[in-house]
């Protein structure tokens, strides 16, 4: 498989690069910080990525560069096959409440932009006759809940777009596939007490591969979030309004 | 968001202390900030716990990307929280192993290097630091320096067995040595007492690359000392079997048991069964490299064992010149006191250590695992006395009851060496630990 990741430096990001190049696949890496890309590289590298992992510049931030970015990808690679995007970023609800600019920046990366970013994607990929398209979205999309409003609206709306995107271009060899992690141990949760049922990066990234493989539209990871979501979305707004999940 | 409130961290033997964990893939961010780094939280005592005037420690663990590895010579370098079960996924098919390894998988390169930690091969191959050529480091003046036997030599020693105290360990280089196969060729033979125990270990010195034993702690009289000694070497890829060895499923103790359930009778039975099982007098097979080197990882949380209170491992080596009756005085030191140690080891060390404050030197080593209870300081202050008369010392990384003027008296001119070059790499005294405080007085 010849893939790109956007945001495979940290986190869950990583721990699917790390199984990708472990299967030996062709990676490259897009990212903002250069010498962290390089870095990860090196990592990918060792650990059996087919040939050497090559870096190039793409910030959710600028829009301007994505196609670039892509197409610099599926040039190195000569051609692509799938595009893996994990970036993102994340604040507490009480965080977001008290710094619009932040709310804002966090509503532009993690919907408008990532959108965007999967518009560019989109081409690319039909251009190459189809592929995969794997994005991560969040369980905190499923629901208005009290503690993520702003950061589950966002989602919200990521998931519903990839879903779209998912109904149009399945027949036409694009497979979207959606992934919405629970709770999740990785530096981003750091500090947050876990829940149960919260999940390693590795185990997520191993139920992601092989919805990667088999094309599967919607991933829950850990696979019990699937069933406490599916409560959760039945629960009367009576009731979500009082607890504070 | 605002600072998160302070937790329960604590060292294997469950020794804990009030801290707050800094985790993140950039240590070089956040090692400007804090004073201390932990990674596994392996080493047993108060090694990895923050002193309680600064409770932040960065958590290493997320820092764990191999930066590069030379196949033709097994040069290997990653992040210092990449872990060594990590290395032995990875490299063991390919045909290279860490040079040294400890008793558990589950630790970190920073981890090895600030305990310079040694293996069933201390006696040929020294411990993990001679075999460590560079490192990576976040000094108290906030520089980032590389340092090595050329460069900056006297931190690169002070850093090798320093235990974390002359600054981050950010990045860590060393050699991995090539293996023919993941597989072991072990021959046990049942040792009838302690002097035999000596013996025997230093006879299979020159013809086994790995040996250790396992020490029956309550036989007394006659039998003090018998047990099984373990010799090893790695097997020829025709005498291995050709699949690797399976990494199966692993048992976890959910919760502490009950401290009762070890007691004098509970371990008895356990360490006379354990000795019967090797009722030849001599055995040989091929097992698994996991099961040889890490039989206790085979249950994740085993500390729980030893219920709330936890365990400590009093680790001591004797010199060569306390000559050959000096495990027997130490052993009777234990016996004599009613302690009663689940599980003791011995093994002996062939050579000292390049890093300033490092464990090992030429002797004989005794590791003996003891629950906590209200006796255990008069315990381990009477064995520490045995062992300052034998001229020896303890090993750090295990510790958590020895005083200060027992180390003292212990380290001597050692002690006054890393003290001169902690004034000089940290004169104000930034990296401290709860083992700092205690031993070393800051």
């Amino acid at each position: 498989m010849r893939v790109a990741f956007l945001g495979a430096t940290k986190g869950m990001g990583r721990a699917l690069a790390r199984l990708s190049a472990e299967r030996r696949d062709a990676i490259c890496l897009l990212g903002r910080n250069d010498a962290d890309l390089e870095r990860s590289a090196a990592d990918l590298g060792v650990r059996g990525a087919a040939s050497p992992v090559r870096c190039f510049s793409c910030d959710l931030e600028q829009t301007d560069a994505f196609a670039p970015a892509l197409s610099a990808a599926r040039e190195a690679l000569g051609g692509l096959d799938a595009v893996v995007v994990t970036a993102g970023i994340f604040a507490t609800q009480e965080e977001l409440e008290a710094d619009p600019v932040l709310a804002e920046r966090l509503v532009r990366i993690n919907f408008s932009n990532t959108v965007m970013f999967c518009e560019a994607a989109r081409k690319v990929l039909l251009d190459e006759g189809g592929g995969t398209l794997c994005v991560f979205s969040s369980v905190a999309g499923e629901r208005g809940r009290k503690p993520v409003i702003i950061y589950g609206a966002a989602k919200a709306g990521l998931t519903r777009y990839l879903e779209g995107l998912d109904h149009k271009h399945r027949a036409d060899g694009l497979r979207v596939i959606t992934v919405k992690p629970g709770f999740v141990k990785t530096a981003m949760t750091a500090g947050l007490s876990p829940p149960p049922f919260a999940g390693e990066p590795h185990a997520v990234a191993t139920r992601v591969m092989s919805a990667i493989d088999r094309g599967t539209p919607v991933v829950y990871a850990p696979a019990p979030w699937r069933y406490i979501m599916a409560i959760i979305r039945a629960l009367p707004r009576a009731i979500m309004r009082r607890i504070e999940f | 968001m605002g600072e998160p409130p302070l937790s329960t961290l604590s060292g294997w033997g469950r020794h804990s202390a009030q801290g707050r964990e800094r985790v993140g893939e950039d240590l070089e961010r956040i090692s400007a900030e804090v004073n201390l780094s932990r990674g596994l939280g392996r080493s047993y005592g108060d090694a990895s716990l923050p002193p309680s005037d600064s409770p932040d420690v960065l958590n290493t663990t997320y820092a764990d990307r191999i930066l590069g590895f030379d196949e033709d010579i097994g040069l290997f370098r990653a992040e210092s929280g990449f872990a060594l079960n990590e290395l032995n996924r990875l490299f063991m098919p390919r045909g290279w192993f860490t040079p040294v390894s400890p008793g558990t998988k589950f630790v970190t390169l920073g981890g090895m290097v600030a305990a310079d930690v040694h293996g069933k091969n201390q006696h040929r191959d020294g411990n993990f630091g001679d075999h460590v050529t560079s490192l990576r480091m976040r000094v108290a003046d906030d520089r980032v320096v590389e340092c090595s036997p050329a460069q900056h030599p006297d931190l690169f020693r002070a850093t090798i067995g320093g235990m974390g105290l002359t600054g981050h360990i950010l990045e860590v280089e060393f050699g991995l040595h090539s293996i023919p196969s993941q597989w072991i060729w072990q021959e046990s033979r049942r040792i009838h007492d302690i002097d035999e125990f000596q013996e025997s270990l230093e006879d299979a010195a020159p013809d086994w690359p790995y040996t250790m034993g396992w020490i029956d702690c309550l036989a007394r009289g006659k039998r003090m000392g018998r047990g099984t000694l373990m010799c090893g070497r790695w097997a020829d890829p025709d005498q291995a079997p050709s699949r690797p060895p399976k990494t199966g499923l692993r048992p976890t103790l959910r919760f502490d048991w009950p401290s009762w359930v070890l007691n004098r009778a509970t371990i008895r039975v356990f360490n006379e069964l354990y000795y019967r099982k090797q009722w030849r007098s001599v055995s040989r097979r091929i097992v698994s490299h996991e099961s040889f080197y890490y039989p206790l990882d085979a249950i994740r949380s085993w500390n729980r064992m030893y219920g709330r209170r936890g365990f400590t491992q009093y680790q001591c080596v004797l010199p060569r010149e306390a000559g050959r009756g000096s495990a027997r005085r130490v052993l009777e030191v234990l016996t004599a006191r009613g302690g009663a140690s689940f599980l003791c080891v011995i093994k002996d060390f062939g050579r000292g250590s390049r890093g300033v404050l490092s464990f090992p030197r030429p002797g004989i080593t005794l590791a003996l695992d003891i629950a906590v209870r209200d006796g255990t300081q008069d315990l381990v202050d009477t064995l520490n006395e045995q062992v300052l008369e034998e001229g020896g010392r303890v090993y750090l990384a295990k510790d958590s009851f020895t005083r200060r003027e027992h180390f003292e008296a212990m380290e001597g001119e050692r002690l006054a060496e890393f003290n001169a070059i902690r004034d000089r790499w940290d004169p104000n005294r930034r990296f401290r630990s709860a083992l700092s405080v205690r031993l070393l007085g800051d």
